[in-house]
C-alpha cells in the first residue's frame, strides 16, 4: 500500500515533467494545426544544452534555464519560417514528415557530438533525496515540479491576460476569422512554435536532471508525448495537464503492482481503450460530420 | 399529403439553442420553400432532417416511417437527396467520376466491376446532359466554377432518383442566367414527381418557384403559406426586419 | 500512344525478370533485393493511405508481425532452409491481418492528426510487446530464422530476388485493381470528403478497413520475407519506426496516389539509403543526411514527381508511356481521361 502511495506522489511529481514536455506540443496543435513530432528530440537537445553549460560553464541547471530557453526560442521560431511555412499542400502529413526530419538532423548532431553514451546530469538536488515516511525523493523531483507549476502558470498568464495571449486563442478557435480580424495569424504561429521548444528546453533540463539520456531517447519521448496529447485531447492545455499527470501517475501504479517491464505497454493501451469509446480525448473535441 | 415531416424538433449546441420545437411538412409533389434571417435555424433544420445532426427532442418522419437521428446514408437510401450551402463535390475527381460516386451498385459483385455498368453509365451521362455539363465531363470538379459546382452537385444527388430533394441555397452567389436555368430544371423534375424543399435567400426566386413558402425566426417556424399571403404577414416582416 | 506503353512496360518488366542474370554483383542484388520489398510495401501502402488519404505511419508493425510470424513458424515447426520458408509468406501475411482487422477497426475510428497518431501507438504497442513477450518472442535477444545452406555466396541472392519481384507484381496488380474498380473510386471520394461519400452510400467503415486490411497483409508479406533475407530479427529492427517514415517518405516522392509513384520512390530512395549507409557508416552522420533528404524532398518536391512529370506531358500533347497510370492530382484525370475508351468507365 505504502508502495502505492509512493508511486503516486512519483507519478504526479513526474507528469509535471511530461506536462511540461506536452504543453509545448499541444500548443503548437492548437495554433497551427500540426504536429511537431520533433518535439522529443528538442527536449533531448535542451537537456544536452543544460548539460554542457553545467558541465562546461559550471553554470546550475536552474539557471542554465535562462539561457538555453531564449535560445531555443530562437530556435523555434527559425524553424517554424525555414521548415514549415513553406509547406502548402497536404500539411497534415507532410508536417509530420519535416517535424521528423528535423527530429532525425537533431538526433544524428547530438549522436556526432556527444556519442550515445548515455548522460546523466549531477548537482546536489539530483543526488541528494528527501526522506517522506519510509521512502526516498530525490529533491529536483520537488523542484523540477515547480517549474513545471511556475512554467504552466506564467503559460496561462502569458495567454490569458496579454493581448498576445488573445491574438493566440483566436488563432487556435478559428484561423481564418483571426485573419479577417487583423490578427497575424503567421507571426503568431511562428511565436508559438517558439514557445512550444522553448518549454521543450524547460522540459529537457528537468527530464535530463531525473534520467539517464542519450540521442535515441527521443523515439521514448515523443511517443509518450503524442499518447499524452490525444489521450488528453489534441488542442486542449487542460487536456495536456491531467493526461500527463494521469498517465504517469498510472504508469509508476502499474509498475509496481503488476510489473515494471509491462507499464510501458499499459500508457499505450490505454490509449487504444480510451480511443474506442472517446475518439477525441478526455477534453477534445469530435472532429464532427461536416457541414 | 405529407411526405416529410419534422415536428417539435429541438436541437441545441452547448448554450446555443438553434431549433426550438419546429416544426414543418412538406407536402408530396410539391416545391416548398424555407426563409428566415440568418441565424433562424435554416441549415440545422436541414442538417437534422437529413441525419447530419441528432436531435435533442422531437421527430423526423418520411413517409410514414421515423427517420429521427438516421445516418446520413440511411436517409440516402430512403430516397431523400440533399444538396449543401457550401457545395460538397468530389474535387479531385473528374465530374463523370463524381457521378459515379453516387451510382451505388447494391452486393458484393459490384466491387469488383469496372466503375460503373453500362447502364449506370447512360445514366451518369443523360444527368450531366440535363443540367449541361456533358461536356466538362473529364476536368477535374474542383476546376469547375462555382455555379457549376453547384449544379454537378445537383445532378449527382439526382443519380439515386430521390423522391424529395432538399437544397441549402441553390442560387447563392450564382448568376441571373443560372439561376433562370436552375429554376426550369427543378421545375422539370418537379413535374416528373419530384418534391422540393429548399432553403433561399433570395427572394424573387423563392416567390417565383415555390408553390409554398414556410418562414423561419429563432428556431420557430412563424408563418406557414403561399407566397404572396406570407410576403404580408406582418410577422414575417418583423423577423426580417426586426432582427 | 497504347503501343508505346505497353512497349516500354514489357521493357521494364523483362529489365526486372533478367537483373540479377545482367548484375550478377552480389552488393547490387542485395540492394535490388530491398528495393523490391521495399517497392511492394509503398505499393501497398499506397493503396491504402494514398488511395482513402488515412495516412499511416504505423503499419511498419505489421512488418515487424509478419517478421516474427514467419521466424517463429520456422521454429516451431523446424523448417529448413531453402525454398520452404518462402511457403510461409502469404502465411504471415495472414498473421497481420489477423492483428490488423481489430487495430484497423479501432484506429480508423479516429480521423486525420489522430488517425496518425494512433498508427504509430499502436506500433510502439507492438515493438513493446516482441520486447516483452519474452517466452514467444525471445525478447530482445531476438530469433534466427534457418540459413539455407545450400545457397552458395553469389547465388544467395536469386531466389529472394525473384520471390520479391514476385510480391512486387502480386502488389502492383492488387494496386491496380483497386484503382480502377467501384471500390477505389469509394476510397477516392473518401479521401476527398468522407461525410459527403457516406451520405451518398458509400459504405466508408468496410471500404477503409477493407484497404488497411489489404496493406497489413503485403507489409507482413515484406517483413517475413525481409527476416528470412537477413536471417535474425530484434525487436528495435523488426519493428523499426524509420521503416515507416521511409514508405511515406518513398511514396511521396514518387507520387502519392498513382500507381507508378510507390515503385519509383523506392527504386530512387533505397539505392540512396544503402549508398549513405555505406558511405557515412558513423548513425549520427547518415541520420542527419537522412533528415537533410527528407526536408530536401518534402520542401522542393512536394507533390511527388510523377505527378510533376505528368503535369509536363499533359501541357504538350506527348507520349508519357507507364508515367500516366493511375491519375490523381494532375489535370484531367488519366484514368477516365486520354487512354482510350473503355478504360475505366467506358461503355459496354
Amino acid at each position: 500500500m505504502q508502495l502505492i502511495v509512493d508511486a503516486i506522489i512519483t507519478g504526479v511529481l513526474s507528469g509535471g515533467i511530461y506536462v511540461l514536455m506536452a504543453l509545448g506540443l499541444t500548443l503548437i496543435f492548437g495554433v497551427m494545426d500540426i504536429i511537431n513530432v520533433g518535439q522529443g528530440a528538442l527536449v533531448i537537445l535542451g537537456a544536452y544544452l543544460s548539460y554542457l553549460l553545467q558541465q562546461h560553464f559550471h553554470i546550475g541547471l536552474f539557471v542554465g534555464l535562462l539561457i538555453t530557453m531564449p535560445v531555443m526560442f530562437a530556435l523555434g521560431v527559425g524553424l517554424e519560417v525555414a521548415f514549415v511555412r513553406p509547406i502548402r499542400w497536404e500539411r497534415t502529413t507532410l508536417s509530420i514528415l519535416v517535424t521528423f526530419a528535423i527530429a532525425l538532423l537533431i538526433q544524428g548532431a547530438l549522436s556526432l557530438g556527444f556519442s550515445t553514451n548515455l548522460v546523466q546530469m549531477h548537482a546536489w538536488y539530483v543526488d541528494s533525496s528527501l526522506k517522506i515516511g519510509s521512502f526516498y525523493l530525490a529533491w529536483v523531483y520537488i523542484f523540477d515540479f515547480i517549474l513545471s507549476v511556475v512554467l504552466v502558470a506564467g503559460l496561462y498568464l502569458l495567454l490569458n491576460r496579454t493581448k498576445f495571449g488573445a491574438g493566440l486563442r483566436a488563432s487556435m478557435q478559428n484561423r481564418t476569422a483571426a485573419e479577417l480580424v487583423g490578427i497575424d495569424v503567421e507571426r503568431i504561429s511562428a511565436i508559438t512554435f517558439g514557445i512550444g521548444v522553448a518549454l521543450a528546453a524547460a522540459g529537457g533540463m528537468a527530464y535530463g536532471a531525473t534520467s539517464a539520456f542519450n540521442p535515441n531517447s527521443q523515439y521514448d519521448l515523443i511517443s509518450r508525448l503524442l499518447v499524452i496529447i490525444i489521450l488528453g485531447g489534441m488542442g486542449s492545455l487542460r487536456g495536456a495537464v491531467v493526461a500527463g499527470l494521469a498517465m504517469l501517475v498510472i504508469e509508476d501504479v502499474t509498475s509496481v503492482v503488476w510489473s515494471p517491464v509491462w507499464a510501458s505497454t499499459v500508457f499505450y493501451m490505454l490509449l487504444v481503450v480510451v480511443l474506442v469509446f472517446r475518439p477525441q480525448g478526455l477534453f477534445g473535441q469530435l472532429a464532427g460530420r461536416r457541414q | 399529403m405529407s411526405l416529410l415531416q419534422a415536428t417539435g424538433v429541438r436541437k441545441a449546441f452547448g448554450g446555443v439553442v438553434a431549433l426550438e420545437g419546429c416544426s414543418i411538412s412538406v407536402e408530396a409533389g410539391s416545391l416548398t420553400g424555407l426563409i428566415g434571417p440568418n441565424g433562424s435555424g435554416k441549415t440545422t433544420l436541414f442538417n437534422v432532417m437529413t441525419g447530419y445532426e441528432s436531435v435533442d427532442a422531437g421527430d423526423v418522419v418520411f413517409a410514414g416511417q421515423r427517420i429521427t437521428n438516421a445516418t446520413p446514408d440511411r436517409v440516402f437510401q430512403l430516397g431523400i437527396g440533399r444538396t449543401f450551402q457550401l457545395t460538397r463535390i468530389f474535387p479531385r475527381l473528374t465530374v463523370l467520376e463524381n457521378m459515379h460516386v453516387a451510382a451505388q451498385r447494391q452486393g458484393l459483385a459490384a466491387l469488383f466491376g469496372r466503375w460503373s455498368s453500362s447502364k449506370e453509365h447512360a445514366r451518369a451521362l443523360e444527368l450531366l446532359d440535363f443540367v449541361g455539363l456533358t461536356k466538362l465531363s473529364d476536368v477535374p470538379a474542383r476546376n469547375l466554377s462555382y455555379g457549376q459546382k453547384k449544379l454537378l452537385e445537383f445532378a449527382y444527388v439526382l443519380v439515386a432518383e430521390p423522391s424529395v430533394i432538399l437544397l441549402d441555397e441553390p442560387a447563392g452567389g450564382v448568376n441571373p442566367t443560372m439561376i433562370r436555368y436552375l429554376t426550369e430544371r427543378i421545375r422539370a423534375l418537379n413535374e416528373r414527381g419530384v418534391t422540393f424543399l429548399m432553403v433561399e435567400h433570395n427572394m424573387e426566386f423563392v416567390m417565383g418557384l415555390c408553390d409554398r413558402v414556410v418562414v423561419m425566426n429563432h428556431g420557430v417556424t412563424i408563418a406557414d403559406g403561399d407566397p404572396e399571403s406570407v410576403r404580408s404577414d406582418p410577422r414575417v416582416l418583423e423577423a426580417y426586419l426586426g432582427a | 500512344m497504347r503501343v508505346w506503353r505497353a512497349v516500354v512496360l514489357i521493357a521494364l518488366l523483362a529489365l526486372a525478370a533478367l537483373f540479377p542474370v545482367l548484375f550478377p554483383n552480389p552488393a547490387v542484388d542485395t540492394v535490388a533485393v530491398l528495393t523490391l520489398l521495399f517497392a511492394s510495401a509503398v505499393t501497398a501502402w499506397n493503396a491504402f493511405s494514398g488511395y482513402s488519404g488515412y495516412i499511416s505511419i504505423g503499419h511498419a508493425a505489421y512488418f515487424g508481425i509478419g517478421s516474427y510470424a514467419v521466424a517463429i513458424m520456422c521454429q516451431d515447426w523446424h523448417v529448413p532452409g531453402g525454398w520452404l520458408p518462402f511457403l510461409l509468406l502469404p502465411l504471415a501475411g495472414l498473421i497481420a491481418v489477423v492483428f490488423a482487422i481489430p487495430m484497423g477497426w479501432v484506429a480508423l475510428r479516429t480521423r486525420r492528426h489522430t488517425f496518425v497518431i494512433v498508427t504509430i501507438a499502436m506500433f510502439f504497442i507492438m515493438q513493446l510487446m516482441a520486447f516483452n513477450l519474452r517466452s514467444v518472442t525471445n525478447g530482445s535477444r531476438g530469433m534466427s530464422l534457418p540459413i539455407p545452406v545450400n545457397w552458395g555466396g553469389a547465388f544467395y541472392d536469386i531466389p529472394f530476388y525473384y520471390v520479391g519481384l514476385a510480391v512486387l507484381l502480386l502488389a502492383l496488380t492488387v494496386s491496380w485493381w483497386i484503382r480502377n474498380s467501384k471500390y477505389g473510386l469509394g476510397l477516392l471520394a473518401i479521401r476527398d470528403d468522407e461525410d459527403r461519400a457516406r451520405g451518398l452510400g458509400v459504405r466508408t467503415g468496410p471500404f477503409k478497413l477493407t484497404a488497411f486490411v489489404i496493406a497489413a497483409f503485403f507489409f507482413g508479406m515484406v517483413g517475413g520475407l525481409h527476416a528470412y533475407y537477413v536471417e535474425s530479427i530484434f525487436p528495435p529492427f523488426a519493428f523499426d519506426p524509420l521503416i515507416d517514415l521511409m514508405v511515406a517518405l518513398m511514396a511521396f516522392l514518387g507520387g502519392l496516389g498513382t500507381l507508378a509513384g510507390p515503385v519509383l520512390g523506392a527504386v530512387i530512395l533505397v539505392p540512396a539509403q544503402q549508398y549513405f549507409t555505406i558511405w557515412f557508416g558513423k548513425p549520427g552522420y547518415y541520420l542527419m543526411i537522412y533528415g537533410a533528404m527528407f526536408l530536401a524532398i518534402i520542401l522542393l518536391l512536394p507533390q511527388g514527381i510523377i505527378p510533376a512529370l505528368r503535369a509536363r506531358f499533359m501541357r504538350s500533347e506527348a507520349l508519357a508511356g507507364p508515367l500516366r497510370r493511375g491519375g490523381d492530382e494532375a489535370m484531367g484525370g488519366a484514368a477516365l481521361a486520354g487512354d482510350g475508351e473503355g478504360e475505366g468507365g467506358g461503355g459496354v
